[in-house]
């Protein structure tokens, strides 16, 4: 059997609506993932040292307060700093499609925002991280 | 041959029949259960006459960007009709931070407005009539500090605060279940709710300290049953808190109000609101001992939820926001409110909240929903699935009780919070699955839609006017009057006194939210999430 993936759902900042967080990590638990929920009101250095901590594949937040792309610039380049960069990382929440450009821009992997199907966020992360382990074996 | 016929199952887990006639009235007493509108137990509504004598009030949500954009957006609002205000705060402010904390960076006056101190607040009442207008403020961790601040600008217009009208929302236990801007841990939070239950029933009485929402426990995830029952688990503790203070229930009971939520089944909500009603009077006559009516009277806002509005196609939700007011009209509702159909996107516009009020007063002077009272009671349907609602609420809130060792518990150890969780899952799997049918979203989807919604424009510089006005409030006053009057407040946090006095005379020194909610967090300390999936 091989390891199961890890994955870190976390809430950053300030929003404490964490009803897509919650369900999105018992969708990856269901299908088959190990999903550590932080909590609410993690700062973004908080989320990277659990992340870090938990050897976590993926990084997976939710947002809905609007301030996704500030918390996702500050995000990724706390990674980076951290040595982390191979962590995959996801949005999710209240998102605007014209926002995903500047997230990509900031290096977030996959953008899932409310509405999204749960088999998409699971097939993403199993693909991604996968795809990973080959290149690095 | 009798036709076979789907079986159908309410949200809140109750078989329904194709037809209902007299005998599912058996076991229903015609003036025991039901009685008239005005009287005990009050199923048919809280007045004799309803909204034939006085139609439900207008309050929409409305809150962004610095006080001065919220006045003009209040002034708006009634300019068009609305007469009541509900407040929308950011999230510093509802976290207790100054618009200058290194937390608050990014969210300054993004999802509501921004409040630092009194002076805010003047802004965005100015030429405000809140001697006339009832002014609600969606603030719970700091609902103390901000409720001072709105005492003090009465003041200072030369109201009384006997004269103070309003309503906090400060219900802090909800905000542990749902929407999660708590601060202290949960005894300080309900000795908080407690100190402004005292205090304004003794010195602001036409002031409503608290509104026990079941709205975001039910936009959490939980079924119509759940909101009503762990509601009502809730109001019963801050009741306890009120009695533990050495007020009377007759004393304080009548100034708590109620917050629900309405989506989904039409039928099911009608008989949620006037089952709910029925079992609000019964729980304080028989456990609690009231007597005066207002004590017995179950008032509420219930309003068009967003939970059910959908990202997907989203004029429908104008279409959704218009069945919602119906059923809060047809539920006997005190106050309206409904979430504009851009309010899955973004911070409404001013045209689709002006829709939300059109919404409302087209019902009100056009379709006859204010004629005759409770037009529904004495349906065989309505009045059986108002009794079978009750039957459960009941249960449920026994079942808090007795499994989960009563709400407060509940609450610390994140049962209820679990509960609520596993039931949006079970929810968001019937939606992904078809199973619960959502038009737009797994029925009639259209793949390819055009964008009808303009987005809100989050302007980073009101953060930084925020800031400025911050700065010239605390190089402009009584520097050792704020000091001492902070002393005070963290005083009588730790000497287990009442808050209110200390908190406004702190607030009339033009002491900031930062400063007070930090006074209050070195006594106090931070709750500690369980985190329990």
């Amino acid at each position: 059997m091989p390891r199961p993936i890890r994955v870190l759902i976390a809430k950053p900042g300030l929003d404490g609506h964490d009803r897509g967080a919650k369900v999105v990590a018992l969708a990856l638990r269901d299908a088959g993932f190990e999903v550590i929920y932080t909590g609410l009101h993690q700062t973004v250095e908080q989320i990277i040292e659990a992340a870090d901590q938990e050897d976590a594949a993926a990084i997976g937040l939710s947002v809905l307060s609007g301030a996704h792309v500030p918390i996702a610039r500050r995000l990724m380049e706390g990674l980076r700093a951290a040595g982390l960069e191979d962590k995959l990382v996801l949005f999710g929440g209240n998102i605007p499609a014209r926002d995903v450009p500047a997230l990509e821009a900031a290096g977030v992997h996959g953008i899932f925002p409310t509405g999204s199907r749960f088999e998409a966020i699971a097939d993403f992360i199993r693909q991604r991280v996968e795809a990973a382990h080959h290149l690095a074996a | 041959m009798a036709a076979t016929v789907n079986d159908v199952i309410l949200e809140s887990g109750i078989p329904i029949n194709p037809v209902y006639g007299p005998e599912a009235l058996a076991g229903i007493d015609p003036t025991g259960d039901i009685g008239q509108p005005g009287e005990f137990p009050f199923t048919r509504g809280i007045h004799p006459l309803m909204y034939r004598a006085r139609p439900w009030t207008m309050r929409q949500y409305a809150g962004f960007g610095t006080p001065g954009e919220t006045n003009s957006r209040f002034k708006f609002l009634l300019d068009h009709g609305q007469n009541a205000l509900n407040v929308a705060f950011d999230l510093p402010t509802q976290m207790g931070l100054d618009s200058d904390d290194p937390l608050a960076e990014g969210e300054v006056g993004r999802v509501g407005m921004a409040v630092d101190s009194l002076a805010d607040l003047e802004v965005a009442f100015d030429s405000i009539p809140i001697d006339k207008i009832s002014v609600s403020l969606t603030i719970n961790a700091v609902a103390a500090p901000v409720m001072a601040m709105y005492f003090a600008m009465a003041e200072k217009r030369g109201l009384t605060l006997a004269q103070v009208r309003g309503t906090a929302q400060n219900d802090i236990l909800k905000e542990y279940i749902g929407r999660g801007a708590w601060i202290f841990p949960v005894e300080h939070g309900l000795r908080l709710i407690g100190d402004t239950i005292e205090y304004c029933a003794r010195y602001a009485p036409k002031y409503y300290p608290v509104s026990v929402c079941g709205y975001h426990i039910r936009e959490s995830g939980a079924n119509p049953v759940q909101e009503i029952a762990y509601a009502f688990c809730i109001a019963r503790a801050y009741l306890a808190e009120g009695l533990r203070r050495g007020l009377g229930v007759d004393e304080f009971a009548e100034r708590l109000s109620f917050n629900f939520d309405i989506f989904g089944n039409l039928f099911e909500q009608v008989a949620k609101f006037r089952a709910a009603r029925r079992l609000w009077a019964r729980l304080l006559r028989d456990e609690f001992g009231a007597q005066k009516p207002g004590s017995l009277q179950m008032k509420m806002i219930a309003g068009g939820g967003g939970g059910g509005l959908t990202i997907e196609q989203p004029e429908n939700n104008i279409v959704r926001g218009a069945y919602y007011a119906l059923i809060s009209a047809l539920s006997g509702a005190q106050t309206m409110a409904l979430c504009s159909y851009d309010e899955a996107y973004t911070i409404p516009s001013e045209k689709a909240a002006l829709l939300s009020l059109r919404t409302m007063q087209l019902l009100m002077d056009e379709m006859g929903l204010c004629d005759t009272v409770d037009p529904l009671g004495g349906s065989y349907y309505v009045e059986w699935l108002t009794s079978e609602m009750e039957r459960r609420i009941l249960a449920e809130m026994k079942r808090v009780d007795g499994e989960m060792g009563g709400i407060v518990a509940a609450v610390r150890s994140g049962a209820v919070q679990r509960e609520v969780a596993h039931q949006a899952w079970q929810v968001e799997q019937g939606l992904q699955s078809g199973a619960i049918p959502k038009i737009g979203v797994n029925r009639y989807r259209q793949e390819e839609e055009p964008p009808v919604v303009a987005l809100h424009e989050y302007r980073p510089e009101q953060a930084e006017e925020a800031i400025r006005r911050l700065q010239a409030v605390r190089s402009g006053r009584d520097t050792a009057a704020v000091t001492a009057a902070l002393a005070q407040v963290r005083e009588a946090a730790v000497n287990g006194q009442n808050i209110m006095p200390a908190t406004l005379q702190a607030v009339r020194a033009y002491a900031t939210l930062g400063e007070i909610t930090h006074s209050l967090k070195s006594v106090f300390g931070v709750f500690r999430e369980p985190v329990r999936l």
